[in-house]
């Protein structure tokens, strides 16, 4: 096992450790929002942490812009979706309360 | 030798499907199968079926989840989305009668001949002359272009069906009720443009194609009518050759190659690379935005108002 | 077949028989559509299945291309199953908003 493999093993061991946490968060939280919470953020670091796992494995630069570009995709959509989700569960809520 | 990673993953998308088909509450259903058709998507990457989990992923998930959730909303709006799922005596016997007919395609299965090679090297011998070094591309628009022909048909027929019975839009942009989502299309319009281009292009000896980039394209119109970025009007007389434009390419390509004597469809093997990619792209275009218009759910004119 | 080739083209007679359980058996037009698309991709994936024999050996292609094609011709399936859907119940819920 390469240095290159150690590195790739500890971040995926530490992605899955992010990817329960936000797991749990979603199953666990009482609200919407909350759960948002805790699924976005702890997704995005664990997915950043597969990317880098696989980006020290990469032969060729081309394949590391692939990755950071759908990452950062990711993040993006990410954001805007819980944006969209938020927003919708808050419209939701003040209309029950009018 | 069967892998964990496998039997986990038909564990789960098993159960996906089960929930999805016999839960009370179709919101749920609908999302558990989006969900059902991402694991699906990882199958095929298991089963070595790359080309296959771009367009499950794209169009199996992504477009068909899109339309079950704005189908879903209009029946929401009619007060339809209950569904009685208990399990009645007829339903058992159907349950019977399903398991019985699973149990025998199973064993049916398991005794079919084992190394077969099948089609896979008649394919390797031949794939020097089609034109293109991926195996599926060669099948999909060489060894039988016409099945992809009769499938841009198909395309065409299911959108003018629903042009046919729904004269206005069940979807129709509306005013922008946030930014974000707007800022996200224009972003995404570019990239994803780009994508498309390079699925295409990398068709030829990678896993992509026409119908992986026309997805994409799609679902990039999908969005942009999503955060009411696209004015149909307008946007109706450009888009109309668009969604012929595929179907034509294939048309002509195929009464050129019966004019100088071969059969239909059959490409000269030098110049087959070209026509392939000609084809492909008018293809792209028409798939890209025939799938946007299937979302509109109708013909593109404004919904009653009621 | 190879192991994982059979445990796959299990799973696509499994999802199949699931499929065709909720078409015959539940009523709503939504469900009847998840049902035949789930039916669908159960024979997608006993074709491919059938393809593939093992991480050595080459693929079969052909299924793939087929299934490709199937995959969009579902979603053009799906796309006007649902428009006749939410059209027919349109239809039917008229004269209860008559009343």
């Amino acid at each position: 096992m390469s240095w290159a493999d150690g590195i790739s093993l500890l971040c995926i061991l530490a992605a899955l450790f992010f990817f329960l946490a936000g797991t749990v968060g979603l199953l666990r939280m009482p609200d919407v929002f909350t759960r948002l919470h805790a699924l976005t953020k702890a997704d995005n670091l664990g997915l950043g942490l597969i990317v880098l796992a696989t980006a020290v494995q990469l032969q060729s630069w081309t394949e590391l812009v692939k990755l950071a570009l759908i990452w950062m995709l990711v993040m993006v959509s990410g954001a805007t979706v819980a944006h969209l989700i938020a927003r919708m569960a808050l419209s939701e809520s003040s209309d029950e309360k009018a | 030798m069967i892998h964990l990673v496998d039997v986990t993953l038909v564990v789960t998308l098993l159960a996906c499907a089960w929930l999805s088909l016999t839960g009370r509450d179709l919101l749920r259903s609908v999302v558990l199968f989006i969900a059902f058709g991402l694991l699906v998507s990882l199958g095929w990457a298991r089963l070595r079926a790359p080309d296959v989990a771009l367009a499950e992923a794209a169009v199996g998930s992504g477009l068909t989840g899109a339309l079950l959730l704005s189908a879903f909303s209009a029946m929401e709006r009619a007060r339809l989305t209950t569904d009685e799922v208990g399990l009645t005596r007829a339903r058992w016997l159907a349950l019977g009668l399903t398991l019985g007919l699973g149990v025998s395609l199973g064993v049916v299965l398991l005794s079919l001949p084992s190394d077969h090679p099948r089609l896979s090297l008649h394919i390797q011998e031949r794939i020097s002359q089609s034109g293109v070094l991926n195996s599926v591309t060669a099948v999909l628009l060489n060894f039988r272009s016409y099945d992809t022909l009769l499938e841009m048909v198909v395309l065409l027929a299911s959108l003018v069906g629903i042009w046919a019975v729904a004269p206005f839009a069940r979807v129709w942009p509306k005013a922008p009720s946030t930014p974000i989502l707007a800022a996200l299309a224009r972003l995404l319009l570019p990239l994803m443009t780009v994508v498309a281009g390079y699925l295409l292009w990398l068709g030829a000896d990678a896993p992509g194609g026409a119908f992986q980039a026309g997805a994409v394209l799609g679902g990039m119109g999908v969005l942009w009518v999503a955060a009411s970025l696209w004015h149909p009007p307008w946007a109706l007389r450009m888009v109309r050759p668009l969604l012929v434009l595929g179907l034509l390419a294939f048309l002509a390509v195929a009464g050129v190659t019966m004019g100088i004597g071969k059969s239909m469809l059959e490409y000269p093997a030098s110049q087959a690379k070209t026509l392939i990619l000609w084809i492909e792209t008018a293809a792209t275009v028409s798939i890209g935005v025939t799938l946007t218009l299937l979302f509109l759910g109708g013909y593109p004119a404004p919904p009653e108002q009621s | 077949m190879s192991g994982s080739s059979s445990l796959y083209a299990l799973a696509g007679i499994a999802l199949f028989c699931m499929g065709l359980f909720a078409l015959i058996a539940y009523p709503h037009s939504l469900r009847k559509i998840l049902a035949a698309n789930v039916a669908g991709t159960g024979v997608f994936m006993i074709f491919v299945a059938l393809g593939y024999q093992g991480p050595e050996r080459p693929i079969d292609p052909v299924p793939h291309a087929l299934v490709i094609t199937g995959i969009v011709v579902a979603v053009c399936a799906t796309g006007l199953a649902l428009t006749l859907a939410v059209g027919l119940g349109a239809t039917h819920i008229a004269p209860d908003e008559e009343e």
